[in-house]
């Protein structure tokens, strides 16, 4: 494929708000979980809470009015996203020079708003089982699959294509293959990609009784590994043909791979067939091959099963000698805003010439056949690939490079 | 961008299976607006079934449908679900145990609460290993699946089955969304002609909104497609089962029409 640039992009994590704030908690190996104090939940684990988000007031943007409507955790997250790197002033930017209906919003979710009908059935009247009132006019808003990205282009005055992915953990790598298809196809000629995800009962009472979950901050590839650790996030890219915006060391799109494990709801193939088949499709959209990838950035959830399979997978792609490493330990399994979250470090990679190891790690798994770093690098990085697997064996892999 | 339909399944009131669906869409035989019947799923292994949520088997029975119609193998075909709510069975019963002071939640439960379940059973049910995209877009969900499907055939070359389900929730649930009625549809896409063609589509989006978006001639049919964004796929299966060059207009949001020109095969 033609690569596509992408102009502008930015994330908010438990490592901070914007680029320089993850990059500096990424060289400083300076990890963003925390033990779980996130409302009343009374799970025993770690969490990468966002700071903030609470106070983040949704209104203002584009649209003169209506915006308070999308008010939830959720979208207060999107919009301290958006606030960032002047993400904010290029879409506008982009909205001026494509024309508002050319440029499209394509989001990954995996619970969107849930946290507000959580909420709600705490609040059901006791006579009849109702919901609040309140609530009811706000679902479409905050709860439905399709809220962010409705609020995400509301708030920039866009009116081109707009969708919400929601393949679980995957959903937000997705979101950059559909996006290119739709500026391939000329469906539109920009598209603002991305996602979010934030803490909610749900997640922490479900990965709990799933036993998915470590009691500690989530160690990586390591031989005691016991878990996941949850977190949340929001990221976006503006991406855009490079015609139109391809300055010499700008960051692209070069390919993706998507696939199915066709095997089991919350457990990856055992032999890793479907991650194979996704990092093989993204290098051969991209027209490269094993040897030309600096950087594998792991999906790595630190679950036992997530790491070991995945490493069998990425061991039979590109062998034992191209350095791989997992930042859930930094951000916590940001759910279906990973594979941004995943992309924008891809970006910090390539432009500031670093590879982050693995925090929380101390013994990688001898078990483990792949290149994993423990340490953190200082070297030129010119194409990094990305993995995000997700629930219901849904797998899509991301590479950028610099053009 | 042209591509061509192969396969068609359905399931709503009055509109169970496409053989059926085709005459009352091509006004041929009158609507009866029976209760569907129970979608059977018989892909899904029988354990599989019967774990299954209601909604997973809605949208793997015209998945089914559309598939042995058009006489495509699973494994080469990819595939995207459209969903506007997705399992709100499920997510009732899991917000309605979040409520008690013991959260207990049942892991079953939580992986069947996920968007994507229809898909990850259908790939579980297939061992298909192509691609599966589940999007959600509110009253456009069936519109932005066909602009996903459309520009993934033409641009990866590849068949895709197209999913587009909803149920209404229920209480209390269905107050926040009150879908009217059940209704799934598929549609088996491919770039170019097969043996089993139903119609050929030109699709182009356009910001032009001077003429109305298409609805249903025939008012029962017209209270079922306003009544769930899955049924929004009706003016498009009217215009293949009358089999005459017809002009369609989606509404994609409230900013665009997908205009798709409809020919018989």
């Amino acid at each position: 494929m033609a690569p596509l640039i992408l102009s502008r992009y930015t994330v908010v994590s438990a490592l901070g708000k914007g680029l320089d704030e993850t990059y500096r908690a990424l060289r400083n190996r300076r990890s963003g979980l925390r033990p779980c104090d996130f409302e009343d939940a009374g799970i025993a684990a770690y969490i990468g809470r966002v700071d903030e988000v609470e106070d983040v007031l949704v209104g203002g943007g584009s649209a003169s009015t209506g915006l308070e409507q999308f008010d939830c955790r959720n979208n207060r997250l999107a919009l301290l996203g958006l606030q960032q790197d002047g993400f904010i002033q290029a879409a506008i930017e982009a909205r001026e020079r494509y024309g508002a209906h050319r440029v499209a919003v394509i989001l990954g979710s995996s619970t969107s708003g849930i946290l507000e009908t959580e909420h709600a059935y705490c609040h059901r009247d006791p006579a009849t089982g109702a919901l609040p009132s309140s609530y009811l006019t706000s679902h479409r808003y905050t709860h439905n699959m399709f809220s962010s990205a409705h609020f995400v282009r509301t708030y920039l005055g866009l009116r081109g294509p707009a969708m919400v992915i929601s393949t679980a953990c995957s959903s937000s790598a997705k979101a950059f293959a559909t996006a290119a298809r739709f500026i391939e196809t000329g469906f539109c000629d920009a598209a603002v990609v991305g996602g979010v995800d934030s803490l909610c009962l749900t997640i922490l009472y479900g990965f709990a009784s799933l036993e998915l979950m470590s009691s500690g901050p989530c160690r990586p590839c390591d031989e005691d590994r016991d878990g996941l650790t949850l977190g949340e996030s929001a990221g976006f890219g503006l991406l855009e043909k490079s015609e139109h915006a391809g300055q010499p060391g700008a960051v692209a799109l070069l390919g993706y791979g998507e696939s199915c494990d066709g095997y089991h709801m919350s457990h990856p193939h055992p032999e890793g067939t479907g991650a194979i088949r996704a990092m093989q499709a993204a290098l051969l959209r991209s027209g490269l091959t094993s040897g030309d990838i600096d950087y594998i950035h792991l999906h790595g959830t630190a679950t036992r099963a997530n790491d070991s399979i995945e490493d069998t997978a990425v061991h039979s792609v590109f062998g034992p000698s191209t350095p791989c490493s997992s930042t859930k330990g930094w951000t916590g399994h940001t759910l279906g805003a990973a594979g941004v979250t995943g992309a924008v470090i891809a970006a910090i990679c390539l432009t500031r010439s670093f590879v982050p190891g693995t925090v929380n790690t101390t013994r990688i798994d001898p078990k483990l056949r792949s290149y994993v770093l423990l340490e953190n690098r200082e070297q030129p990085v010119r194409r990094v690939l990305s993995n995000s697997f997700g629930f219901g064996g849904n797998n899509c892999s991301l590479i950028f490079g610099t053009v | 961008m042209e591509l061509y339909i192969n396969g068609i399944g359905t399931l709503g009131p009055g509109l169970a299976g496409w053989a059926g669906s085709r005459a009352v869409l091509a006004g041929e035989s009158p609507l009866c607006e029976a209760a569907p019947p129970e979608p059977s799923a018989s892909v899904l292994p029988p354990n599989e079934q019967r774990r299954s949520s209601e909604t997973v088997r809605w949208a793997l029975h015209v998945a089914q449908e559309a598939m042995q119609q058009a006489e495509a193998d699973a494994r080469d075909v990819a595939s995207v679900f459209a969903s506007s709510d997705g399992e709100t069975g499920v997510l009732d019963r899991l917000c309605t145990a979040l409520a008690t002071p013991q959260r207990t939640m049942s892991p079953t439960l939580f992986h069947h609460s996920v968007h994507n379940a229809a898909s990850g059973y259908w790939g579980i049910a297939t061992g298909s290993q192509q691609s599966s995209t589940v999007l959600a877009c509110y009253d456009s969900s069936f519109c932005a699946a066909l602009l996903e499907a459309a520009a993934y055939v033409q641009i990866e070359e590849r068949p895709v089955l197209l999913v587009a389900y909803d149920l209404p929730p229920p209480p209390p649930l269905y107050a926040a969304r009150p879908l009217r009625g059940g209704f799934a549809a598929a549609l088996l896409l491919t770039r170019t002609p097969a043996p089993h063609n139903l119609a050929q589509l030109d699709l182009a989006l356009s910001d032009d909104l001077s003429e109305n978006a298409t609805s249903m001639d025939d008012a029962g049919l017209e209270v079922i497609r306003s009544g769930n964004q899955a049924a929004r796929s009706l003016p498009l299966l009217a215009a293949i089962a009358r089999q005459c060059v017809t002009l369609v207009r989606l509404e994609y949001l409230e900013d665009q029409h997908l205009v798709i020109r409809v020919m018989p095969c």
